[in-house]
């Protein structure tokens, strides 16, 4: 059997599917994360709080009022995109005027007590969220044993995100949205209410992230770090796809996967620092990330 | 002598004599307060450390015992920093519990420069009583090579015997695969390779896929709490218990099992130091424990704690203060005897030794009721259950 770069071109494919599974959430996370810094210019640091919430509401669901997985999908990101909208109201909407820094430190902070209250209610061990019994079991592919339910979050996570870029870059709305960022006065005066629409914004971003806890839950334990493990590399692609810039979160959400799922093939120990290389140097090389422009 | 002279001097002498017996003690509980390793020590620790204290009844036998607590954050620099603080600050006398071998060495080197004393019972490295022993150092409840030589000459003598090995990539999991793959292979068996992970890590099917690809039987867990759990379920996610591989969990707690729950969990076999329903004793203070712990029932490094402060507070008494020498010689010396493990040692490189257990994890069929997770395979005698002492290469040892 002949060789690809030193391993058999069956684990090879193996470990890029995977890596496009993982990829899948870091695209839904950072286009969230892009969705709220290019609408709202608020770096949103308790993006992993609000992806984690989303894992937990789900579990509450199934465990104290018996509501299903797909009753779940649906109703977390309504539930916690509420929480987001409140968050908004109360107090992020009081920093608009203040340099980026007062926003992160507020979410910051946030996401902090948010973990903080989890960890005191259910420990750090984690908690059991059963995959649904449609999408258990799995594919034989030839070179790899294919969960149905991975293969169920790349295709919903896709779905979900060309969705949102195409309302973003592509309709009306997303018209409205793009100029209202780019001039809140003016278009306020063509009557349109432009602290509404930023506030679901907001709400809309944080759904994402509990839409991708939801899709967590049943592969991941459900616990109150599951967020801030995820953030930070998040973070990562976000700069990397330039901030702000949906396509290019989304791709290089997918993309960073597959580099990652590599990584752990050929030299795994630095699985963990790979994407924080790749930024630097992106940094270095074009200081607005792949997709971003200059302002 | 006037007769109020003499009642002012026998007063004056007694109150002196009183002075003098009463012993401060402080006792700092450093562990993860909010990691992957929060449930499995964390505040449980420092309940068990207040009970060893209730259960001495320190006050009464003229010892003052404060508990304060802090989380490295599984973090060496950090652990330093704060054991640091605690024994130059803060008047500490001894630190207990420690899980995340990295931070417990950096721990036992801070210790030892400061000539206090350092009873760990969460950490894994046997090299803690090994080539990096130290005169300062206990190690209680388990290490790498108890855990190697129960669950791996188990799961080697069932006929696994070509081994691959999931790691966490610091010196805790890679003293496990060492002292695994040793008893593999001493054992007849093959180690097929080994992939080793950052720490903490969340998805684990890419290495889980090598392991399948590598052909092993067994796929050795060398890693724990949060990184364990999460293998273990990936694991069943992707086929791969289901298309013929075993998995030995080389360090699982009993919090992992309540986490995985035993659909998942069933089967696994594996090594502790401790479990709550071995005996009536073991049940009666575990009881205890979980009516002031949420319900949860105690770790076996929960357990370790509770015994070696007991065994700490009995030496104090014993040499009737805290010098150091004294307090590891008085703790060397005199075999231990609490409800948790029994009758014990702390040989001269600072390993105390006890029996241990091999556990198989019940199916929900078997179990009874909530936390009736384990059934015994078999108890391993304190004498074999450890490292031998003269192969540690520990200097302490002539």
């Amino acid at each position: 059997m002949f060789e690809l770069l030193g391993i058999p071109p069956q684990a090879l494919f193996g470990q890029l599917l995977l890596g496009l599974i993982n990829g899948s959430f870091y695209a839904l996370l950072s286009l969230g994360l892009a969705v709220i810094f290019g609408l709202l210019n608020i770096i949103n640091f308790s993006h992993g709080a609000q992806y984690m919430m989303g894992a937990f509401v789900a579990w509450m669901l199934m465990t104290y009022a018996g509501i299903n997985y797909w009753w779940a999908l649906l109703l977390v990101p309504i539930i916690v995109g509420t929480t987001g909208v409140v968050i908004e109201r109360v107090m992020i909407a009081r920093l608009y005027h203040l340099d980026h820094l007062y926003g992160l430190l507020l979410t910051f902070g946030l996401a902090l007590i948010i973990q903080g209250l989890f960890r005191n209610q259910y420990g750090v061990s984690g908690l059991p969220y059963s995959i649904p019994g449609e999408l258990s079991g799995g594919t034989n592919l030839g070179f790899m044993f294919l969960p149905n339910y991975r293969a169920w979050v790349v295709v919903a996570s896709a779905i979900v995100c060309f969705g949102t870029w195409f309302a973003i870059e592509r309709t009306r709305l997303g018209a409205y949205l793009r100029a209202a960022t780019e001039n809140p006065v003016l278009v306020g005066a063509f009557g349109i209410n432009v602290p509404r629409m930023i506030t679901l914004t907001y709400g809309f971003g944080v759904g994402l992230a509990a839409l991708a806890g939801v899709l967590a839950a049943p592969i991941y334990s459900v616990n109150p770090n599951m967020g801030a493990d995820l953030i930070i590399v998040v973070f990562a692609v976000v700069v990397i796809g330039g901030m702000g810039s949906i396509l290019g979160a989304i791709l290089t959400g997918f993309g960073l996967g597959i580099v990652e799922g590599l990584t752990r093939v050929f030299y795994p120990e630095a699985s963990s620092v790979v994407i924080f290389v790749i930024m630097a140097l992106v940094l270095l090389v074009k200081p607005a990330g792949l997709f971003g422009r200059t302002a | 002598m006037k007769l109020p002279t003499l009642i002012v001097a026998s007063v004056a002498s007694l109150l002196m004599a009183g002075t003098a017996m009463a012993t401060d003690i402080k006792i700092g509980v450093l562990n993860d307060r909010s990691g992957v390793y929060a449930d499995l020590s964390g505040e449980g620790s420092v309940l068990a450390a207040r009970m060893a204290v209730e259960d001495f009844d320190a006050a009464a036998k003229g010892i003052n015992v404060e508990i304060i607590s802090a989380d490295h954050q599984n973090k060496p620099d950090i652990a330093s920093t704060i054991a640091r603080q605690w024994y130059d600050q803060d008047g500490v006398d001894m630190i207990a519990d420690v899980p995340t071998s990295s931070a417990a060495f950096a721990v036992a080197d801070v210790t030892r420069d400061k000539n206090k004393i350092f009873m760990n019972s969460g950490a894994g490295s046997a090299d803690l009583t090994g080539a990096q022993c130290s005169p300062n150092t206990v190690h209680w409840t388990y290490d790498t090579w108890a855990l190697a030589h129960g669950t791996g000459t188990a799961m080697v003598q069932e006929g696994f015997t070509k081994w691959f090995f999931i790691t966490a990539d610091y010196a805790f999991g890679q003293a496990l695969e060492a002292d695994t793959s040793a008893v593999v292979e001493a054992a007849g068996g093959e180690v097929l390779g080994a992939v080793r992970h950052p720490f903490p890590g969340a998805d684990f099917s890419s290495y889980l896929l090598q392991a399948q690809a590598s052909g092993a039987q067994v796929i050795g867990l060398a890693n724990a709490g949060g990184d364990t759990v999460n293998t273990i379920k990936q694991a069943a996610e992707f086929g791969i218990t289901q298309a013929g591989q075993a998995l030995a969990g080389l360090l699982i707690f009993i919090t992992d099992v309540h986490a995985l729950g035993l659909e998942t969990a069933q089967g696994l076999v594996l090594t502790e130091a401790f479990y709550w329903d071995i005996n009536d004793e073991t049940r009666a203070w575990s009881e205890r424990f979980a009516a002031e712990h949420g319900g949860s029932m105690p770790t076996m490094v929960h357990a370790g704690v509770y015994a070696s402060v007991l065994h700490y507070l009995k030496a104090v008494e014993a040499t009737g203060g805290k010098e150091t020498e004294a307090l590891m010689e008085s703790m060397k010396t005199t075999p231990s005897e609490d409800p948790l493990f029994g009758k014990g040692v702390v040989r001269p490189d600072g390993r105390h030794i006890h029996d241990m257990y091999l556990f198989q994890v019940k199916s929900p069929a078997e179990s009874k009721g909530p936390w009736d997770y384990y059934s015994l395979l078999a108890s391993i005698p304190a004498k074999d259950a450890f490292r031998p002492l003269a192969d540690g290469g520990c200097e302490l040892v002539k």
